[in-house]
């Protein structure tokens, strides 16, 4: 995506926050329209968000998920999206725990794709909600100094986000233990930092990532006492950035490994609540984006894939 | 030989051979430590006499070098008190000329928890003749499946990290391992060999073992785990120390990886250039180690990588074992060799045989362990703590290890003629050793 494409999708959100803050929150943008949240990896918050996008623009919204579908009794993910498409939907929502599967899935249907998360791969409305939070605070994302911290290795999050910062001109450093760092990940036009101190030195913004319980016991790291010891953001650490900076985190949190539970709960710190609130309206505006070919040329069909990225 | 100096008077030590293989100094002269540091040194100082309220140490023109930094050893506390004890090995150490040692994490429980790093420095405290030093465990329990706590035990004072005389030998652990470690900048050591091939192996594999019916170690198992190891040293970035090498191989695949300027280094312990398989004999456990000794030409090898500075340093790789674990047929007994008390003899037999300058073969034992550990012992320089060993390097004598201060006994170098030791052992403000004359 451009940077004109990304202000456009905010400034949008925005107008859809103040739809969202209304006590009737519901607009008939999409009556008559389906949308079909197709997870393949379980989640909770995404889902929902999308669910309540598609609600609050009074489309028709379906939740799939893994566990209750064909795929389990052996059909593959391709003939279950062509078996979906045939259904017609107007947009599918896709989440996959393989990087790149979405891409794929989008190349065999003809109604658009959003990708809900991939992998290690992307998960653009995330990064495109951290932007919309920021944005409000701060005013613009330029010349912004973002730190983005933790398990940076497993994160389509933390991609998502470096793309975004970098084409919105904010700068960007990366903080993690080495085994958590993707390979060659300065190519990236990122600051790779191994002390946090160090790294949230003049920071004006903090993203903290998820540590899944998996790595956490000796195989990415050794234990959650050390993590939390040399990564775990609290007020100390905390300190060492602006006095102003602001604490993100994509959810669902552990708290006591990446982050103190205190902090968390700072609300003068920490906006990770309103990451939530800003999640909604701007899966509204791809939602409102995506649907407006079909709604200009109904007839001759939606350009084919048109997978919301970040890229 | 004066008598024991008062630890709280500023001490001289006088008409010695100041030697400080850091630096290259050689020189006659004088030393003057002051509340156990190095307060002045120099060919020049006292040249008018010692001054009144300062007591004189004389050297007898001996060689006065830092203490001997011993990067290797084996205690057997905790553990394994009948072996040896923080007590018996520090006693031995310091008749050895070693004012510092640095131990292995395999003691039972190993040492792989915050809390035994503090039981050890306690311990060391209470009952050590000199300094001890921690590795910690790279994985728990030494197991070579999950990281141990690297980060806050190197702030606790792990100085190092390895599974000790386990080789970490699953390649995706170790890469990890490196890669952690490297975020802190922290020192990995390998027991380097793999141990598919060592298996049920006792000996070195060859002539002699197929003479013995003793079932064989190829050689090749060490430079295999050394080649893998530089790749992902290449690979991670992280620094890395080879124990003990013991082969022509091994040391040439580390040669050229220092060419090419890895951040790596290596290690080996007397024996690997003192003896040969044969001195098995007829099934001797006392030289049953681990890795084993080998073949004439690695032996060669092993002190043309000295030499060349390929190997850096020179550690006894101390590892008692007492009478039960080594009066076993040969292929049960236990491996390792009581090293502390030998290690400066049989490191001076190199330059009496005239392989290398005496500041050198120092440097392996002192300045050059304490710069891959970066420790601030083993110089001689202001400020540094006063760790000093006055050396006689030409005394004629023969290993006797009845006379051990160590509690195991288990040395292949019984009888062995050596010439040279520790005169003198001191440990900042302490006299820990003096020969008796």
């Amino acid at each position: 995506m451009t940077r004109d494409e990304i202000s456009f999708l905010l400034d949008l959100s925005d107008f859809y926050v103040a739809q969202n803050r209304r006590a009737d929150k519901k607009s008939a943008l999409l009556r008559g329209r389906t949308l079909i949240n197709v997870f393949f990896e379980n989640s909770t918050r995404t889902r929902t968000s999308f669910e309540l996008a598609g609600k609050r623009l009074s489309g028709d919204v379906i939740n799939m998920s893994v566990s209750t579908s064909a795929i389990k009794k052996g059909e593959t993910m391709i003939d279950t999206a062509m078996t979906l498409n045939a259904m017609g939907p107007d947009v599918l929502v896709v989440r996959h725990p393989h990087s790149g599967a979405v891409k794929l899935l989008s190349q065999k249907v003809t109604c658009s794709v959003i990708n809900a998360g991939d992998g290690s791969h992307e998960h653009p409305t995330q990064a495109l909600l951290d932007a919309l939070t920021i944005r409000r605070r701060r005013g613009a994302l330029d010349g912004l100094l973002v730190a983005i911290c933790g398990d940076i290795l497993h994160s389509r999050v933390a991609r998502s986000n470096i793309h975004l910062m970098n084409i919105m001109g904010a700068r960007v450093r990366l903080i993690a233990p080495r085994t958590l760092l993707p390979a060659q990940v300065d190519r990236f036009g990122v600051e790779v930092h191994h002390d946090i101190r160090r790294g949230l030195d003049g920071c004006d913004i903090i993203m903290m990532l998820r540590l899944q319980t998996e790595r956490m016991h000796g195989s990415f790291v050794p234990s959650i006492r050390e993590y939390f010891h040399f990564y775990g953001l609290d007020h100390e650490k905390l300190s060492c950035a602006k006095p102003d900076a602001l604490v993100m985190h994509p959810g669902p949190m552990n708290r006591g490994v990446e982050i103190d539970s205190e902090l968390a709960d700072d609300i003068d710190r920490s906006v990770i609540g309103e990451q939530v609130e800003m999640g909604v309206a701007v899966r509204m505006a791809c939602l409102d984006t995506l649907t407006r070919d079909v709604t200009a040329d109904a007839s001759s069909g939606a350009p084919s894939g048109a997978e919301e990225n970040a890229r | 030989m004066t008598a024991s100096p008062d630890p709280e008077q500023p001490t001289a030590y006088v008409n010695a051979r100041l030697m400080d293989p850091a630096s290259g100094l050689d020189t006659p002269g004088n030393l003057l430590s002051l509340n156990g540091k190095i307060a002045d040194l120099g060919a020049n100082l006292f040249s008018g006499g010692v001054p009144d309220g300062i007591q004189a140490v004389e050297c007898g023109e001996k060689i006065l070098a830092p203490g001997l930094i011993d990067m290797r050893v084996q205690l057997g506390e905790p553990g394994e008190e009948h072996k040896d004890t923080i007590a018996s090995a520090t006693a031995a150490a310091a008749s050895g000329g070693i004012t510092t040692m640095i131990c292995l994490p395999n003691t039972n429980p190993p040492i792989d928890d915050v809390s035994l790093i503090e039981f050890m420095a306690r311990r060391a405290r209470e009952n050590g003749a000199v300094k001890i030093y921690p590795y910690a465990a790279i994985t728990r329990g030494c197991r070579g499946e999950e990281l141990a706590e690297m980060g806050i035990l190197a702030e606790a004072g792990a100085m190092a990290f390895t599974d000790g005389q386990n080789a970490l030998a699953n390649s995706l652990v170790m890469r990890r391992a490196l890669s952690y470690a490297s975020t802190y900048d922290l020192l990995i050591m390998q027991h380097p060999e793999d141990p598919e091939l060592v298996k049920e192996g006792v000996m070195n594999e060859g002539e002699a073992a197929t003479r013995l019916g003793l079932s064989g170690i190829p050689a090749a198992a060490e430079p295999i785990m050394v080649a893998r190891d530089m790749r992902l040293v290449e690979l991670t970035g992280a620094r890395y120390h080879a124990a003990h090498v013991s082969t022509a191989d091994a040391i040439d695949i580390i040669r050229r990886a220092k060419a090419r300027g890895l951040p790596v280094t290596c290690d080996t312990a007397p024996h690997y250039f003192t003896l040969n398989e044969t001195a098995i004999g007829d099934y001797r456990t006392f030289a049953k180690t681990s890795p084993p000794l080998r073949g004439e030409g690695d032996r060669l090898a092993v002190i043309e990588g000295l030499k060349d500075g390929t190997i850096d340093a020179i550690a006894s790789d101390h590892a008692p074992q007492d009478q039960d674990s080594k009066r076993l047929p040969f292929a049960q007994a236990e491996c390792g060799i009581a090293g502390l008390e030998t290690l400066l003899p049989l490191s001076l037999a190199l330059y009496h045989a005239g392989e290398m300058p005496l500041i050198d073969v120092l440097a392996k034992l002192t300045a050059n362990p304490a710069g891959l550990l970066r420790l601030d012992e083993g110089r001689l320089v202001v400020g540094a703590p006063a760790d000093l060993v006055v050396i006689d390097p030409d005394r004629p004598w023969r290993i006797d290890p009845d006379l051990f201060l160590s509690k195991s006994k288990n040395s292949p170098f019984d009888g062995h003629p050596v010439q040279g030791g520790a005169e003198i052992t001191v440990l900042g403000r302490r006299v820990v050793f003096e020969r008796a004359s």
